[in-house]
């Protein structure tokens, strides 16, 4: 079981738990502000942009390639951005922080 | 907010991607009366596109394909009735009647009731076995479970993308897959003859068989499945038959009540009918893209999200109009495909290759020194910076893009 925090652009914190799935599916079933997932979670559309909290970057692991060239050009762009569809949930994430980025 | 929308009612008819998308930006927005969402669809809204790609293969349940969670409606006190249909608008008395005869006021009315599958006239396809269309979550579980049942052999009608979506799925789940395809190639209605060809080529290395330049004329069904009978006389048997030849769009609700229908319901930038109470988003509409200067029916996530969000804002009093570019994608076997722009009206295709194993490469579309699409395969960099091409409308130096020793960076490729 792993527990993500996600903080919204309205700082909204939401606590979420799950041991399955992806972030992204997580986040929707949650309601988080911010996160659409418009493709279904198939790194398309980038609306399911995350910042990775700067402390916690090792849990969350790098982008594939496909991820990091629809994130090159996104708005709001930084070193630690994500497309949250791509992040499985598992007990590695527990406690990871993540700030949205829309 | 211009006025206070305290006790107003906004009703939407249809809770997809359009309809559901509306309802949330609505209240983001502001609205603070009641929304009230209609859908036939007794089924929580869901995702369509995985429906023909991984929700297909997958022994998911639909829960894990939500557009929303079901706490989210109640969370933004969105009301959703589900397995109501909408028979009639009465623009007088700003009502919608519902089957059962239930009534319901609204101050604003939107249209979001997408489009239905065509099926074809096809002799004896009323009497076959396992024929199913592909748009709702219940034609999967259908389809799902022919193949559960021991369904070997599958026909499909009709390769767009839907179709060859479906080959490619039913192809993994272990299906004999044969698709039938009136024109003389493959997404004849919605890509270029190159893309045609690569996807051509892409299903017959997986073992797809794909016949082209053929009409189904009958089916004939047996104990031991059905025969699908072409105009050229040859048979194939088909345990399970997919028909993906195309939509309608869903017109008759707005046409009945005397809204302005044209190739769709016609809206203007703002997503309003010609009723100024009465707005339609998504696959139902008409509408003109401003960036390619034309009026535009289209079939995609995109226009459905990008419409629902202009519509909430001009309810709300916002001065907005739509400006979208259109994107869209594919999934069939290991290739993504992603596509921006409208091709349509090009005049030279440019493809750049990349130096990679498998297959990676984008295809762009010109019109004179304007880029109109890309069609990115494997290759999402393509798509970005395509992307911003299109939307700059700068100008690319065809030479340096098409030599993939150059970083695809926008910088890299501008026009000197
Ligand atoms: C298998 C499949 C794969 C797809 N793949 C992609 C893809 O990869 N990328 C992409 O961008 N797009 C894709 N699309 C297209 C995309 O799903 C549509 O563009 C999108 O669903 C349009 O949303 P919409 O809300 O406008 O209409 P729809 O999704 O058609 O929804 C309309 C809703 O209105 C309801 N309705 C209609 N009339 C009434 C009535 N009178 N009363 C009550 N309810 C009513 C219907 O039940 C339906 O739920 C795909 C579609 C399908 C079917
Ligand atoms: S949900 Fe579309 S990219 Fe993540």
């Amino acid at each position: 079981m792993a527990k993500i925090t996600f903080i919204t652009s309205d700082n909204e914190t939401i606590v979420a738990e799950a041991d399955s799935g992806s972030v992204m599916e997580l986040a929707v079933a949650n309601s988080v502000s911010g996160i659409d997932g418009d493709c279904g979670g198939v790194c398309s559309c980038a609306t399911c942009h995350v910042h990775v909290d700067p402390d916690h970057v090792s849990k969350t692991g790098e982008a594939s390639e496909i991820e990091a060239d629809m994130l090159e050009l996104a708005d709001n762009y930084n070193e630690r951005s994500r497309l949250c569809c791509q992040i499985e949930v598992s007990d590695k994430l527990d406690g990871v922080v993540l700030h949205v980025a829309n | 907010m211009s006025t206070s929308t305290n006790d107003q009612t906004c009703v939407i008819i249809g809770a997809s991607h359009a309809g559901v998308n509306f309802a949330f930006a609505l209240r983001k927005e502001g609205w603070e009366g009641d929304i009230i969402i209609y859908d036939v669809d007794p089924v929580l809204p869901y995702h369509r596109p995985p429906l023909s790609k991984a929700y297909l293969t997958s022994d998911d349940g639909i829960e894990k394909n939500l557009l929303k969670s079901a706490e989210s409606y109640e969370k933004e006190s969105i009301t959703l009735k589900l397995g109501s249909w909408v028979e009639s608008i009465d623009r007088e008395a700003k009502k919608v009647s519902l089957k059962d005869g239930e009534k319901q006021h609204y101050d604003k009315l939107v249209i979001a009731t997408g489009a239905r599958p065509i099926i074809p006239p096809i002799e004896g396809l009323a009497d076959a076995q396992n024929v199913y269309p592909l748009r709702t979550a219940a034609d999967v579980t259908n389809i799902r479970q022919a193949i559960n049942e021991g369904a070997q052999k599958a026909v499909i009608i009709g390769a767009g993308y839907i179709g060859l979506e479906i080959a490619a799925s039913m192809k993994k789940l272990g299906a004999d897959v044969t698709v039938i395809e009136r024109e003389d190639r493959v997404l004849a209605r919605v890509t270029s003859p190159e893309m045609s060809s690569f996807f051509e080529t892409l299903h017959a290395d997986n073992g797809v068989k794909i016949e082209v330049g053929k009409t189904v004329n009958k089916i004939k069904a047996g104990d031991s499945g059905n025969l699908v009978i072409t105009n050229d006389d040859k048979e194939y048997k088909a345990d399970v038959i997919v028909v993906g030849v195309g939509i309608k769009v869903n017109t008759e609700l707005a046409k009945e009540a005397g809204i302005e229908i044209d190739n769709g319901i016609k809206v203007d930038s703002s997503a309003r009918t010609s009723d100024p109470h009465i707005y339609a988003i998504g696959d139902c509409t008409y509408h003109h893209n401003p960036h390619y200067n034309r009026y535009v029916r289209l079939e995609s996530v995109q226009n459905a999200v990008d419409q629902a969000k202009i519509a909430a804002a001009s309810i709300c009093g916002k001065e907005v109009k739509y400006d979208a570019i259109p994107w869209f994608w594919s999934d069939q076997f290991d290739v993504k495909l992603q596509m921006v722009g409208l091709a349509e009206g090009y005049d030279e295709i440019l493809i750049r290759e990349e130096n990679t194993e498998g297959y990676k490469f984008s295809t762009w579309y010109f019109k004179g020194d304007e880029l109109l699409a890309v069609d990115a395969v494997n290759n999402a960099k393509a798509y970005v910076v395509g992307t911003k091409f299109i939307k700059d409308q700068k100008v690319i130096d065809k030479t340096k893009l098409v030599d993939s020793s150059i970083d695809f960076k926008p910088a890299n490729l501008l026009a000197e």
